[in-house]
C-alpha cells in the first residue's frame, strides 16, 4: 500500500446524500478480476448518456472542478460492500473522501487501500461546498499526522478522526495481513481452545 | 458480567486484544462468490501462500449466473470468465464449489442456511453486505471487502473494532397481509438507511420471536440497509428444530453439545445495549418504497412525504430521487401501472416465500401489462417448489419461474429492468440503475409483490385477501 502524505488540492464536489456503492460503480461494471481500470466507470450513470456520451452537468464531466479530493453530502458508501468503489474513487485519481457521514464497509474498504476518508462536521462539509461554489479551484489541506482538514482560503481547520492503527497503517503504509499472519501462533492457540470445537 | 448476545459471540472468538488496534477476531466460516474473490486469490498469489483454513470457506456461483438454461455455456463473455475463474481458483486453493450444475448451488446466502452450515454461534464473512442474513441463527455474520476476504483466507482472522449494540424489539401481533419484509422495511423507514451505522442490531420482541427462520432471514437480511454492520435474533426452539438434521448441522453427540451451548445464547436480562428502539407490530402496514434508497418506504396506503417536509439540506437528494422515480410529492401509489414484478433475491427467495406467492395467486391470472419473474433462492428451493407442484401454480398464472441466482436484485446477469420502467420487487435494493440502467424499483414483500403482478398495478393486498 501507499504511504499517506500531507496533501493539498483543489476539491470535486458532489453535494449529494446516500451515495450508494450502485452508484460509485454500477453491479454490471464488476466483472474485472483485477483492482485496475474501475475507474473509467466511476459513477458510471451520472457521468455518461445511454449511448456513452458524457453528460456535460455532472462534475467529473465539468472541468472547472478538479482536484484529488473527493467532497459528498452524508451517508457516502451506503449499499454493497463490493470494494470496487473504493478502487474506482483511488483509479480515477482521488487520494481523500469528505463527508459528514461514512458507511461502515465502505469506510473500511477505502482505508484498507490506502484512500483517506474524513467525516466532517455538517457545518464543515457546508464550509468547503460554500467555498467551493464561490472559488471552483479552492484547495483543501489535509494533514493526516494532525488529523486536521484546512480551508485554505479562509483558514477555517477542523480534526477528524481516525482509528490509530489504521493511521499508522496508513502512514507508514504497512500491510494488515502480514500483521496478522505473524500472530500465527495466538491464531492456532485459539483454536485449540475454542468454545464449542464442531464449528 | 451481564453480556449481549453480540457481545458473547464476539468474546468467544476475540484471538487477541491490544489497547489501540481492532480486535482480532476468529472467523468460523468464510463464504465466497465469483464477484469479490478474484482480487483475494490474486493477492494469495503475490503473496506465495495458500488459504490457512480452506475448510471453513464455501464457495458459490450467484451472482452472474443466467437464471434459463444455466446447463448452457454463459453466454455473457465477462460473466463466464468470472465464474470459470472461480472454479478454477477454488479447484487451485482447495475450496470446496457448489457451482453451476451442483444440486447444492444457489444464493450463497439461501444455501449456507439451508445445508445446515449456518449455525448459532458462529462468526461468518462473506464479501457481500447481506451476509447479515446469517444472523438469523444466532450467529455474528457480516459483509467484508475484498482486501478484508485476502485477510480471512491468510489468517481465519480479522481485524474488526467491536460495534456498538443496538436493540429493536418489534412486540405485539402482525396484522393480516403483513410479514417480514414488511417488518424490515417499516423499522428502515422509521430510523433511515444510516440509522444503525456503527451498531450490530439484535432484533427481539414478540412479533419477532413468532417469524419463522425464514421470515427472520428475511429481516436481518436487509440490517445493512439501515446501515447496520450486521443483525441477529437469539436462537430458540425455532431454530433449533430448523438447523436440526441439515447436512453440515452437527448429529448425534455433537448434537447434544452444541444444543447445550446454544442455549446460552441469548441477551443477559441486565444486559446494557447502546441504543434501544421499540415498536408495536401492529402499527406496521403492507409496505412499498417510493425512493431511490430503502429508508424511503411508506404503508402502502400512505401519500408519499412532501419534499417540504424533509431537512432543508436533504431536500435536492429527495428531489432528485422524486424525479427519478418519476413520482411526486403527497402523491399516493396505489393504482399505479407496473410493468415487471421480481420475486427472488437473498432477501425472498425461500421455499416460503414461494409457497405464499402460490397461495396467493392460485386460480389468479397475472396482468397483460405485468412480466413476472420468480427466481428461487437455490436448485434446493427450486427442487421443493417442483416437488410441491407450485410451478404448475406459477405456469398457470403466467408466472415464470427461472433457474437461481441473484438475477434482477442486481441485474449482474441477463435479467435486467429496462429503462424508466416500474419494478415491484422483493429484492433489498431501490438504488438508481439497481435493476438496469434507469430502471424504477419499488420493494416490497412477496404478497404486494404477486398482488401487484395479478392486477398490473400498486395495490393493497390486504383488500385482495378479503375477497377470500
Amino acid at each position: 500500500m501507499k504511504k499517506f502524505e500531507t496533501l493539498s488540492s483543489s476539491v470535486v464536489p458532489l453535494p449529494i446524500e446516500n451515495i450508494d456503492t450502485d452508484q460509485i460503480i454500477p453491479a454490471r461494471f464488476l466483472k474485472a478480476t483485477t483492482r485496475e481500470g474501475f475507474g473509467e466507470n466511476l459513477f458510471r450513470d451520472w457521468r455518461y448518456n445511454g449511448d456513452n456520451t458524457p453528460k456535460a452537468d455532472f462534475v467529473l464531466n465539468d472541468s472547472t472542478y478538479s482536484g484529488k479530493v473527493l467532497v459528498a453530502g452524508k451517508n457516502f458508501g451506503c449499499g454493497s460492500s463490493r470494494e470496487h468503489a473504493a478502487w474506482a474513487i483511488q483509479d480515477a485519481g482521488f487520494a481523500v473522501v469528505i463527508s459528514s457521514f461514512f458507511a461502515d464497509i465502505f469506510k473500511g474498504n477505502a482505508l484498507n487501500n490506502g484512500l483517506l476518508p474524513i467525516q466532517v462536521s455538517d457545518e464543515f462539509l457546508a464550509a468547503i461546498f460554500t467555498q467551493v461554489a464561490k472559488e471552483a479551484k479552492s484547495s483543501l489541506t489535509v494533514n493526516l499526522e494532525e488529523q486536521t482538514v484546512t480551508i485554505d482560503a479562509t483558514g477555517a481547520k477542523e480534526s477528524f478522526e481516525i482509528n490509530p492503527y489504521k493511521k499508522s497503517c496508513l502512514i507508514n503504509g504497512y500491510d494488515d495481513i502480514d500483521f496478522v499472519r505473524s500472530q500465527t501462533d495466538l491464531i492456532e492457540e485459539f483454536e485449540e481452545n475454542k468454545v464449542f470445537k464442531f464449528y | 458480567m451481564a453480556k449481549t448476545l453480540v457481545e458473547k459471540i464476539w468474546d468467544a472468538h476475540v484471538v487477541k486484544r491490544e489497547e489501540g488496534f481492532p480486535d482480532i477476531l476468529y472467523i468460523d466460516t468464510h463464504l465466497i462468490h465469483e464477484v469479490t474473490s478474484p482480487q483475494a486469490f490474486d493477492g494469495l498469489r503475490k503473496r506465495g501462500i495458500g488459504l490457512f483454513r480452506p475448510k471453513q470457506t464455501v464457495a458459490t456461483a450467484d451472482h452472474n449466473v443466467p437464471t434459463l438454461n444455466q446447463h448452457l455455456p454463459i453466454k455473457e463473455e465477462l460473466s463466464r470468465y468470472q465464474v470459470d475463474m472461480l472454479t478454477k481458483n477454488c479447484a487451485e486453493f482447495g475450496v470446496e464449489l457448489y457451482g453451476l450444475g451442483h444440486p447444492f448451488q444457489g444464493i450463497v446466502h439461501v444455501i449456507g442456511p439451508e445445508l445446515g452450515i449456518t449455525l448459532p454461534g458462529k462468526t461468518m464473512v462473506c464479501g457481500d453486505s447481506h451476509t447479515s442474513t446469517h444472523g438469523a441463527f444466532g450467529a455474528i455474520a457480516f459483509g467484508i471487502g475484498t482486501s478484508q476476504v485476502e485477510q480471512v483466507f491468510a489468517t481465519q482472522c480479522l481485524q474488526q473494532s467491536k460495534p456498538k449494540t443496538m436493540k429493536i424489539e418489534v412486540n405485539g401481533e402482525l396484522r393480516k397481509g403483513v410479514g417480514a419484509k414488511d417488518i424490515i422495511l417499516y423499522i428502515i423507514s422509521k430510523i433511515s438507511a444510516a440509522g444503525g451505522t456503527g451498531y450490530f442490531v439484535e432484533f427481539a420482541g414478540s412479533a419477532i420471536r413468532s417469524l419463522s427462520m425464514e421470515a427472520r432471514m428475511t429481516v436481518c437480511n436487509m440490517s445493512i440497509e439501515m446501515g447496520a454492520r450486521g443483525g441477529l435474533i437469539a436462537p430458540d426452539e425455532t431454530t433449533f428444530e430448523y438447523v436440526k438434521g441439515r447436512k453440515f448441522a452437527p448429529a448425534g453427540e455433537e448434537w447434544d453439545k452444541a444444543l447445550a451451548y446454544w442455549k446460552t445464547l441469548y441477551s443477559d436480562e441486565d444486559a446494557t445495549f447502546d441504543a434501544v428502539l421499540t415498536y408495536d407490530a401492529a402499527e406496521i402496514a403492507p409496505m412499498i418504497t417510493y425512493g431511490t434508497n430503502p429508508g424511503m418506504g411508506i404503508g402502502i396506503a400512505e401519500h408519499i412525504p412532501a419534499t417540504s417536509a424533509q431537512p432543508e439540506t436533504e431536500r435536492a437528494s429527495y428531489k432528485k430521487a422524486l424525479d427519478y422515480m418519476g413520482f411526486a410529492d403527497d402523491e399516493s401509489l396505489l393504482g399505479k401501472p407496473v410493468d415487471y414484478v421480481f420475486i427472488g433475491s437473498c432477501t425472498n427467495s425461500r421455499i416460503e416465500d414461494l409457497r405464499a406467492v402460490a397461495e396467493f395467486v392460485k386460480g389468479k391470472q397475472k396482468a397483460d401489462n405485468v412480466e413476472v419473474w420468480i427466481v428461487p433462492g437455490s436448485k434446493q428451493v427450486e427442487a421443493q417448489a417442483i416437488a410441491e407442484g407450485l410451478d404448475k401454480v406459477f405456469e398457470a398464472s403466467g408466472f415464470q419461474l427461472r433457474e437461481p441466482g441473484c438475477s434482477a436484485c442486481l441485474g449482474m446477469n441477463e435479467d435486467k429492468i429496462p429503462a424508466g420502467k416500474y419494478c415491484v420487487s422483493t429484492s433489498n435494493r431501490n438504488f438508481e440503475g439497481r435493476q438496469g440502467p434507469n430502471a424504477r424499483t419499488m420493494l416490497a414483500s412477496p404478497l404486494t409483490a404477486a398482488a401487484a403482478a395479478v392486477t398490473g398495478k400498486i395495490t393493497d393486498v390486504r383488500e385482495l385477501l378479503e375477497e377470500v
